[in-house]
């Protein structure tokens, strides 16, 4: 019955149209593709392969020596070097030291540049002087000012607090204040026209619009935090992980090096889940 | 005649942007009654949202005055029901704390705010959504919050800013039925922007009629089609000569214009 019916319908005499002949003569039609998902447990074990090979090449390639086992270390090595600097030594009181100024100084690097590029929405005068004073403190490289933060704030916690302090705030400040920028004026508009005062414009709009923003940067100053206290603790410091690792390199302790590294990145990691925790917690409504 | 409930005189818009001045309206003075459904239809770019935010404080005039009881209200915020043309929900609060958020701005507990609204909700089609976020409306849906937030406000006048510019046919002559209803149940003086000529006389006690950019006011008709209004009111012969009046203003050619 269809074949009839176009049949019926009076063909040109041109002939059909035709596309031009820029593709394949006869696509090969592809299927979606749907990638292969691998069980949870099989990915642990692939991770688990892919630690164990790490670890067993460099072992062995350490032992032939066509590494330098000397600067490189190698994981047995590693390992009892561990286990010396936990059982002796001071080794919980330089992670404590060097997680205190790592935690204080992302804390109040992350609220005091919120707060600021959150005060920059007051005044758009105030916004204006400010700016470039900002982007100024932006551009220097914050590690040259160690030397100098060390003079000024001692050899002791507040200068490592500072120095995190002064790599988070301004990441924190300018990436709240382009938050801040980018509050929908109609919004605005909305709580004007409902008589809203600056205030309840400030808490009810801003804040919760400005929030993801700041939540954003939350995992880039973990580790820009961590930095800075560890580079306090290089320039001069008598206790911290970083002057650990400063003082490992320096007598060639190789092992003692990676094993301060490790601990970091395993305090980094754990921190790393404290915030995407706070950053669950914070987004599913503790500000409406 | 008892004096208007809203008043423009005179009012005035001039825009300048870059040294040229722009004019968006050029002296529009009009008085509305208590009570009464008022279409505004004109070009787009002819200044109907510039009125608008202008009567709601949001914008002071270059000239002229706006007055609400006789009382003079230029420049004073918060003092009439403004939908502006976006939905505007806030992404972060759901459905019922959407429509509570004037209440809350004019100083009532949210608990309050929130009892207060509910059977509102449910009565106009909202209800079983209250606790859902605005991303999971339909746009028929969204509209209805936010209509509800700002009819919910101690203001007896309410601007409503083209409600139902983005829903497609169908679910705009439901908005409209459901529109015509929650004015009957408020009492409130609307005044309503809109593109679709149609939509303007089926709604309205009267409609202003506007020029292309200066806005002004250029005619004033009044609907006297007796309510309430069923859908088959759009094949009498007024509805038909009203519509064609205002086509005729926006520049549309009709075919007895033609004849
Ligand atoms: N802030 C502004 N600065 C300069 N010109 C403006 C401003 N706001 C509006 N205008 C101009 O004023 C005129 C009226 O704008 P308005 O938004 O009131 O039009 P409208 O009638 O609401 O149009 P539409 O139906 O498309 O929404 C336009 O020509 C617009 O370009
Ligand atoms: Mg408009």
């Amino acid at each position: 019955m269809t074949t009839s019916h176009i049949s019926a319908v009076p063909r040109p005499r041109v002939g059909r149209f035709r596309f031009p002949s820029v593709f394949a003569p006869r696509p090969a039609f592809r299927r979606l593709p749907v990638p292969k998902k691998w069980s949870q447990r099989r990915i642990v074990a692939v991770q688990i392969a892919v630690v164990v090979a790490a670890l067993g090449g460099w072992e062995i390639a350490a032992l032939l020596t066509w590494i330098d086992p000397f600067f490189w270390s190698q994981p047995s090595k590693i390992w009892q070097t561990g286990k010396i600097f936990f059982t002796q030594g001071d080794a919980f009181t330089d992670i404590f030291f060097t997680l205190r100024a790592t935690v204080l100084g992302f804390v109040i690097g992350t609220f005091a540049g919120s707060a600021l590029g959150l005060s920059f929405w007051w005044s758009r005068n105030y916004a204006a002087v400010a700016q470039p004073f900002v982007v100024c403190f932006e551009s220097i490289p914050k590690l040259a000012l160690a030397p100098l933060v060390i003079l000024v704030f001692g050899i002791g916690l507040t200068s490592k607090v500072a120095m995190a302090v002064a790599l988070t705030l301004v990441v924190s400040t300018l990436t709240t204040y382009a938050g801040v920028q980018a509050v929908d004026p109609d919004s605005e508009k909305l709580f004007y026209s409902l008589g809203a005062s600056r205030m309840q414009l400030f808490r009810k709009l801003v804040i919760p619009a400005v929030l993801p923003w700041t939540l954003s940067v939350l995992r880039v100053n973990i580790g820009l935090a961590l930095t800075g206290a560890i580079v306090g603790e290089f320039i001069s410091s008598q206790h911290g992980l970083g002057r650990e690792i400063l003082y490992a390199g320096q007598t060639y302790d190789i092992a003692l090096v990676w094993v301060a590294v490790l601990v970091l990145s395993f305090f980094a990691m754990l921190m790393y889940v404290a915030v995407a925790w706070l950053e669950k917690w914070l987004r599913k409504g503790v500000v409406r | 005649m008892p004096s208007a409930k809203l008043e423009v005189r005179s009012l005035a818009m001039q825009f300048s942007t870059s040294g040229a001045d722009v004019a968006a309206l050029t002296p529009v003075s009009f008085g509305l009654s208590e009570g009464s459904f008022v279409s505004v239809i004109g070009p787009s770019g002819c200044g109907k949202s510039t009125l608008f935010n202008i009567i709601a404080g949001l914008q002071p005039p270059t000239g002229g005055a706006v007055l609400i009881d006789g009382e003079d209200a230029t420049g004073t915020i918060g003092r009439v029901g403004y939908m502006l043309q976006k939905d505007l929900l806030l992404p972060w609060r759901t459905v019922l704390d959407n429509v509570v958020l004037g209440m809350e701005i004019k100083g009532v507990s949210r608990q309050r705010a929130r009892a207060t609204a509910l059977p509102y909700l449910q009565r106009y089609g909202l209800g079983g959504f209250e606790d859902r976020y605005p991303r999971e409306l339909s746009g028929g849906m969204r509209q209805r919050a936010a209509l509800l937030r700002t009819l919910l406000l101690d203001t007896d006048i309410v601007l409503l800013d083209e409600p139902f510019g983005a829903l497609d046919a169908q679910t705009r002559s439901a908005m409209q039925e459901w529109l015509l209803q929650i004015w009957a149940d408020f009492r409130k003086t609307v005044v309503f922007v809109t593109h679709d000529v149609e939509e303007a006389v089926f709604l309205s006690d009267e409609i202003l009629v506007m020029s292309p950019r200066p806005g002004r006011v250029v005619d004033r008709l009044t609907v006297t089609l007796p309510r309430p209004r069923a859908r088959s009111v759009a094949n009498s012969a007024d509805f038909i000569s009203l519509k064609e009046r205002c086509l005729a203003h926006l520049g549309h050619v009709t075919p007895e214009m033609a004849a």
